[in-house]
């Protein structure tokens, strides 16, 4: 199999918001079929030791979705909101919200946009807007949890990174 | 008041300061040279940064130094660089599904 594309990500301190880019060897219509066929998002969306249900998801401009992460000691993780707008093949724009967070009302807006390259290729960018800076961290920081193997950056790269 | 990394860097002039003291510590004096905000401004900035535990002062003589702790700002990069991996992760599976979409 060909080399992974990379994945970039652009929170800039003291912002609401971040982006994440990557990426695919795929026509856009397929990527856009992978992002809302209820079939084929369990199958992706979850952290991989995680079990991922559906509950509800109606990847129709106006329609409810709700889904659950769940691992093997039985504590569940249930995430909703709502699809704002569904335009195949290229923008996705839905509310989410964890509901595992201390007080309900920490929503966020994510817009997936898919734009068409050359030869049959895709580039998703994906943006999250929050309510605060608080909330964004928040939300970088449960990536915390993952045991997942350290990167070592010099500063200046990390300030390059971060105001990209 | 919020105190941590992220919100010690979210400030343009915090940045340069960790920046300016990072290879070597200055005094308060020598680092309010390098910016035209005010020195209590300045000041005001050392003292969030020691709060948020970027700067450590260190007293020689009669002088105190500023100095940078860097290790915190790893914290950041880690949890940035985790956030994406975590993504990175979906991602790679999207592929596989599209492999197998395109095969059929």
């Amino acid at each position: 199999m060909a080399s992974k594309n990379e994945t970039t990500i652009k929170a800039e301190p003291g912002k609401q918001d971040l982006f994440i880019t990557r990426e695919f060897d795929a026509p856009r219509e397929l990527v856009f079929k992978v992002f809302t066929d209820p079939e084929l998002v369990p199958r992706w969306l979850g952290p991989r030791e995680l079990t991922m249900k559906i509950d509800k998801w109606d990847a129709r401009s106006g329609g409810y979705y709700r889904y659950v992460h769940s691992d093997a000691q039985g504590n569940a993780y249930g995430f909703h909101g709502v699809m704002h707008e569904v335009s195949a093949p290229e923008r996705i724009i839905q509310t989410f919200e964890f509901e595992g967070m201390p007080e309900p009302g920490h929503v966020s807006l994510e817009t997936a946009r898919l734009e068409e390259l050359p030869g049959g290729r895709t580039r998703v960018v994906v943006q999250s807007v929050f309510q605060s800076v608080d909330d964004r961290d928040g939300m970088i920081q449960s990536g915390m949890e993952r045991g997942l193997k350290d990167s070592h950056w010099r500063l200046d790269e990390l300030f390059e990174e971060l105001a990209k | 008041m919020r105190r941590d990394v992220f919100q010690a860097i979210a400030d343009p002039t915090r940045r340069d300061i960790i920046n300016l003291i990072a290879y070597k510590p200055l005094n308060l004096n020598s680092i309010a040279d390098n910016f035209e905000v005010s020195r209590p401004a300045i000041s005001q900035h050392i003292k969030i940064l020691m709060e948020c535990g970027l700067i450590e002062m260190k007293k020689q003589g009669r002088e105190r130094y500023c100095e940078a702790k860097l290790e915190q700002l790893n914290e950041v990069s880690e949890w940035i660089e985790r956030y994406r991996k975590l993504w990175a992760d979906k991602f790679d599976r999207m592929d596989d599904i599209l492999d197998e979409l395109k095969a059929k």
